[in-house]
């Protein structure tokens, strides 16, 4: 899939639209940011950035005013870089809630908003989503998917329905850290689902194997979880020095190259690392700006991870 | 869920350690002062693990009682719930816990033990020490103390003391012990330094309490000493 950068004017655009004309941060106003580039969902073309945002544990404050303070200014940071995608599901606590608080507070133009299925039974998956899209305070979901493939043959039929109901806009399954792929390509190959979301890394590269090209022959768009491996990465890579190709390829930080290795991979429709950390989403996002390192690097940078980590 | 096996303790851990210890802090400000109810309380129980009196012992039964019920609701289902989607089952036990406790202080014909010194040491760490940890951690401060009576893990540290000075019967080992593992598991996934303490001292304490009851009683323990 091509790679597409949007114009600087919509970007700066959308940018002040979501900081509501404010003062942007240090970083951001110094410079004009490097376009996020964007990659179209294989079923519609509809263009999304790189680089998304997760919420498993980050967003999960409870009623903590503070973490929710912090949580809504990464979505805030998010926007502004030009993000769109943020993912979240019904077993990540009060995350829904928080995202919720930061759609209602921020009202961001361009939301792609990603959620899940998270019961056994169909009929209990509608009143679910139904809770779940109160929460989020959004008038429907961009995507559902199947989280972790529970109860799937009972949940698909269903939101593929409300797909051709105009209800939900597309439709998919989850699984992560390598989990029932078996499963997961035969729903791929077997079911017209938009989406699908999986584990993968510079470590982890089963996916690479039959998945990712199954997502590319079927035409469904892949999003990528826990690309830090849930931060063991990142720091188990802390302190070493980056090798002479980051520069290449505009990195100044692990956790970039780790995002660019796999946001690199063609059939990879963006990645969703989860933060707290208002300076890690801009880092994040200047991950999927610039150069992108081509086969060739991605084996390299392959290589010294798994010598590294 | 067909690959269970496949599951690790990091897949079933849904919050950080900055939330889980901001929890503590918020719900520590919302209750105070009753922190110091809560020693008072605290020196009972101590005092039960220390002194031969009947109704010490049933003063004692009904302290704890209240705290694991105080505990299932105020802690687990007012304020976990919110980032731990488990803490209703933990609710649930902790009030069964707490009716166990009951029972104990009005069943009839209850021992009361002989004084041993890891029982009052367990007593008084759960109550004056553990609350001291919160100082130990990185990043970590008194406003996050967890507190006997308050918090689950010095209310279960204080109960498995009084369980081992009582010689009490498996059942009511059950629960305590089953809440120091899965709190020893959760502080073990959020790197917390003390991780070991819970599910070491269950260990301990339920290990003297096997021993205990396979030697005979003191002469102090007797149904009913006065008579």
């Amino acid at each position: 899939m091509p790679l597409t950068s949007p114009s600087r004017r919509h970007l700066l655009a959308s940018m002040i639209a979501t900081s509501g004309g404010l003062a942007l941060s240090p970083l951001l106003a110094a410079a004009p940011p490097a376009p996020l580039l964007t990659r179209p969902i294989p079923s519609s073309g509809e263009q999304l950035p790189l680089i998304g945002l997760g919420s498993w544990i980050t967003f999960n404050v409870g009623r903590d005013p503070q973490g929710r303070r912090e949580s809504v200014d990464v979505m805030r940071q998010f926007f502004a870089g030009g993000g769109r995608l943020v993912d979240s599901s019904p077993m990540y606590g009060s995350a829904q809630d928080v995202i919720g608080e930061a759609v209602q507070t921020l009202k961001p133009a361009r939301l792609f908003s990603a959620d899940k299925v998270w019961v056994s039974g169909g009929a209990r998956g509608v009143a679910q989503v139904e809770a779940s899209r109160k929460l989020w305070r959004v008038p429907r979901f961009d995507l559902l998917q199947v989280h972790n493939l529970l109860s799937w043959d009972e949940h698909l039929p269903i939101l593929l329905a409300m797909k051709r109901e105009g209800r939900l806009r597309y439709v998919g399954i989850t699984t992560s850290e390598g989990r029932r792929h078996a499963e997961i390509e035969k729903i791929m190959a077997s079911q017209p689902i938009d989406f699908v979301q999986i584990s993968y890394n510079a470590l982890d590269r089963d996916v690479e194997q039959r998945i990712l090209p199954l997502a590319r022959e079927r035409k469904i768009g892949v999003i990528v979880n826990r690309p830090f491996r849930q931060g063991d990465l990142t720091q188990a890579l802390a302190g070493k020095p980056l090798p002479g190709w980051a520069a290449d390829i505009g990195c100044t930080t692990w956790a970039q190259a780790l995002l660019k290795f796999i946001v690199s991979h063609p059939a990879v429709t963006c990645a969703i690392p989860a933060t707290s950390s208002v300076a890690h989403v801009r880092e994040n996002l200047l991950a999927g700006t610039g150069r992108m390192p081509d086969e060739a690097l991605r084996k390299r940078i392959a290589q010294d991870v798994e010598r590294l980590a | 869920m067909s690959e269970w096996w496949t599951y690790s303790l990091s897949d079933f851990l849904m919050f950080s350690g900055r939330s889980y210890y901001r929890l503590i802090e918020s719900y520590n400000a919302a209750i105070w002062p009753a922190h110091l109810l809560a020693l008072v309380a605290g020196v009972i129980v101590i005092g039960a693990s220390a002194l031969p009196r009947q109704n010490l012992q049933r003063s004692a039964a009904l302290v704890l009682a209240a705290a694991w019920g105080w505990v299932a609701w105020a802690y687990h289902l007012e304020r976990y719930a919110e980032i731990n989607t488990a803490a209703p089952y933990f609710a649930a036990a902790f009030a069964v816990q707490a009716l166990l406790l009951c029972w104990r202080a009005y069943r009839p014909g209850n021992a009361v033990p002989a004084p041993q010194r890891m029982a009052l040491g367990l007593t008084g760490l759960a109550i004056f020490a553990y609350p001291m940890l919160a100082l130990a951690r990185d990043n970590g401060e008194w406003r996050q103390a967890e507190v006997f009576g308050i918090a689950p893990d010095p209310t279960v540290i204080a109960t498995l003391g009084v369980l081992l000075a009582w010689r009490a019967p498996a059942i009511f080992w059950l629960i305590p012990v089953l809440w120091c593992l899965v709190s020893g598991a959760t502080l073990m996934e959020l790197k917390i330094g003390h991780a070991w303490l819970l599910p070491a001292l269950a260990f301990i304490s339920s290990l003297a309490s096997i021993i205990n009851r396979k030697t005979p009683r003191d002469l102090n323990s007797t149904a009913n000493p006065r008579s």
